[in-house]
């Protein structure tokens, strides 16, 4: 089969073609399979365009913790809340973090009580924001995965005014998928991973499932077609007992990743075990900045410590939603008590959400 | 259509936005209204674009529609604050299947507005009306202090004229009925979105923003006959939220297929590119219509040849399973639901 270009990735027939194809094949494989992807973005893919009532019922592919916003642990944002009540502190921060239940409140309720929590695209607004605010102190509530690190990065690089700090709460995704594939009894066939976060990195820290633990693992890109070959490509491992870290979003994602990107993480940050909403410490599995930047450092300008935070809180099953164990209807809370209007877990805010995408595209 | 419990002890912008939350605002306000309709009239209950006064020994009712206006900017690529006041009453009467006669127009003016802004204003809203041929026969201004509101807002109520046994309603959807758009979906939010968020989008997109007046006098004969069974304007909530308020009202499922729903091309670049679904953004300028089967093929002629609705498309139908949801069969032939949106666009992170 060759690779499509991209005016095919949204292609029926092209689909129908990777179906007929997924379905023979299954024949060939006869067993029930079960894929894990890793990223927000796909699952909604997945849900929006209804891949799951297209494919044979005996192929399941389940969400893993590929939301940045779900795994923000309450204590950050707790932190960021904090902050917020001073007078002369803006905080600035990405639109679907600003719903997210912390251990009392979401920053959302902490602005509808009059607090100036500005909703901004990136970084680099923030950093606009606190140029024309000189007078204030502005911080940017700073999340995400290996995606959205090197905007920060760069703008701390960048000499930003002195008003101008970062809570750092980046995760860092293959030391947290490590841990995942080597305690859970989950029974992975396969892995679909995450293109924006290759983009950055590359191919090579993936390649531990394939190589490490015999999964095969292929990279996929996030229109409908991109998953459908990516479970194509799983497949054909699996009948031909390979396990390998394949590339199919090649389109966008380099084998060796964006070399820029990557000297600016390493600049400005460092890896640190760092706790995972609902999954708990990980090693290696966040970030924080260099000392040689800690004048941008929130945490050592303000000096806030929160004693006591809250991230799962009780009936709720995020923390079983995130690593696949799991789907957002067996939850007892999911669509009767938590809702996107009323969210009691993190998964239910963020469009990157297991709980949230389910509500929206699934009855 | 009753949600129980109020679910925040504040007001947030989202609870005015068209989605869920919007809901509960609105029943929060209504909820202990006592005496909500002129005999057999269409009232506060049905919730609908506007309600109906009847009037005993005549074959019309009154058709009373009221709505407030606020916009930011004041100003937009294909409209402004007076041409949307006119736009978003007059055709809330028409989705009624009701004639248009006169508007009341009341503004709330913020100190330290320029006299030349209201001009502009004043004057669209005047021109608009007048194209329409619709009086303006009272108003009320108020003008408040600094800082209490944002420049200002115009409310204006429309009153219309229809035949009693006209019923083009929320609630009449048939099974079997074919469900028309009449243009493209979601120009009006994107268009107000792009010059607004300081994205530096540049694009050529205007607002949809128009009377939908010219659609509703082609269709005069097949609304008298009641071939059209609900029109409606998806205006906050965009489609989404107008599909979803029929399905629920009627008792109905609604199918719609996602390759049939028009969608321009820079719309869905912005959507795509700010994690916006472009269903749930508003019109102004658009309407959807539930017709009767056998008489969708000219009914769609007849829109298509008008200026505002030359790219109408018959997007989905009306089914008797599947009651109170409304399904997406996607581009690629998997299904889902649209749900009902939740209230304000929220761009997301990646």
């Amino acid at each position: 089969m060759e690779f499509p270009g991209t005016q095919h990735l949204r292609n029926k027939d092209f689909t129908n073609k990777v179906i007929k194809i997924i379905k023979k094949l299954l024949k060939e494989i006869n067993k029930p399979i079960k894929f894990m992807h890793v990223c927000g973005t796909h699952e909604h893919t997945i849900s929006k365009y209804g891949l799951r009532t297209l494919l044979p019922k005996e192929i399941e592919v389940v969400s893993g913790p590929g939301c940045p916003v779900c795994v923000c642990p309450a204590a950050d944002i707790d932190k960021a809340i904090e902050l917020g009540k001073r007078d002369d502190v803006i905080i600035t921060t990405f639109g679907d973090m600003i719903r997210v239940p912390a251990t009392n409140i979401s920053l959302a309720e902490l602005k509808a009580k009059g607090a100036d929590v500005r909703i901004v695209y990136g970084p680099h607004d923030a950093v606009k924001i606190a140029s024309d605010n000189p007078n204030k102190e502005v911080i940017f509530f700073s999340i995400g995965f290996e995606t959205t690190v090197p905007l920060t990065g760069y703008e701390i690089k960048a000499n930003p005014p002195s008003n101008f700090s970062i809570i750092c709460a980046h995760k860092l995704i293959p030391a947290a998928l490590e841990l995942l594939i080597s305690q859970s009894q989950l029974k992975i066939d396969g892995f679909i991973s995450p293109g924006h976060v290759s983009t950055i990195i590359g191919l090579k820290p993936f390649k531990i499932f394939s190589d490490a633990y015999k999964v095969p693992n292929i990279i996929a890109g996030f229109e409908p077609n991109d998953v459908l070959l990516a479970i194509f490509m799983l497949l054909k491992q699996i009948k031909e007992n390979k396990y390998e870290t394949l590339n199919e979003y090649s389109r966008v994602v380099k084998p060796e990743g964006n070399l820029i990107a990557q000297k600016i993480i390493e600049e400005v940050f460092e890896p640190v075990s760092s706790p995972w909403r609902g999954i708990g410490r990980i090693l290696d599995g966040g970030l924080i900045i260099r000392d040689k930047f800690k004048e941008y450092n929130a945490d050592k300008k303000f000096n806030i410590k929160i004693e006591k935070s809250q991230d799962i809180p009780p009936g709720c099953s995020c923390h079983l939603v995130m690593v696949g164990k799991l789907y957002p209807y067996e939850c007892k809370l999911f669509r009767d008590k938590c809702t996107p209007i009323n969210p009691i877990g993190p998964c239910m805010v963020s469009q990157e959400g297991t709980c949230s995408i389910y509500y929206k595209y699934h009855k | 259509m009753s949600r129980k419990k109020v679910s925040s002890s504040v007001i947030s912008l989202a609870h005015g936005a068209g989605g869920q939350l919007q809901e509960e605002l609105i029943d929060f306000i209504t909820k202990n209204i006592t005496y909500k309709k002129v005999g057999k009239g269409i009232g506060v209950e049905e919730l609908d674009d506007g309600a109906t006064i009847p009037l005993e020994d005549y074959e019309k009712e009154i058709v009373i529609t009221a709505d407030a206006h606020t916009v930011y900017p004041l100003f937009f690529p294909g409209g402004n604050l007076g041409i949307l006041s006119v736009c978003g009453t007059v055709n809330d009467l028409l989705m009624m299947g009701a004639e248009p006669l006169a508007l009341t127009s009341m503004i709330i003016i913020e100190e330290g507005l320029k006299f030349d802004i209201l001009e502009k204003i004043i004057n669209s809203f005047n021109y608009k009306a007048r194209e329409a041929n619709i009086a303006i026969i009272a108003g009320d201004t108020k003008v408040m202090p600094r800082g209490t509101l944002n420049e200002i807002i115009m409310a204006t109520t429309g009153i219309g004229i229809k035949d009693k046994k006209i019923k083009i309603l929320d609630n009449n959807l048939q099974p079997d009925d074919k469900i028309i758009v009449t243009g493209s979906i979601g120009d009006h939010g994107t268009a107000l979105i792009s010059s607004r968020e300081g994205l530096n989008i540049s694009s050529d997109l205007e607002s949809d923003l128009a009377l939908l007046l010219d659609i509703y006098n082609i269709l005069k004969s097949d609304i008298n006959n009641n071939y059209i069974h609900a029109m409606k304007d998806p205006t906050r909530g965009g489609i989404a939220s107008a599909l979803n308020d029929w399905a629920m009202k009627s008792n109905v499922g609604i199918m719609v297929e996602e390759d049939k729903i028009p969608i321009k091309k820079q719309v869905n670049a912005v959507c795509e590119m700010l994690g916006l679904d472009p269903y749930t953004i508003a019109c102004e300028g658009r309407a959807l219509l539930s017709v009767d089967p056998n008489h969708v093929e000219s009914i769609l002629e007849k829109i298509k040849s008008t200026n505002i609705g030359s790219d109408a498309e018959i997007i989905g139908q009306v089914k008797a399973e599947n009651s109170k949801k409304v399904l997406l069969k996607t581009i690629v032939g998997g299904t889902r639901f649209i749900d009902m949106p939740l209230g304000e666009p929220i761009p997301r992170i990646c």
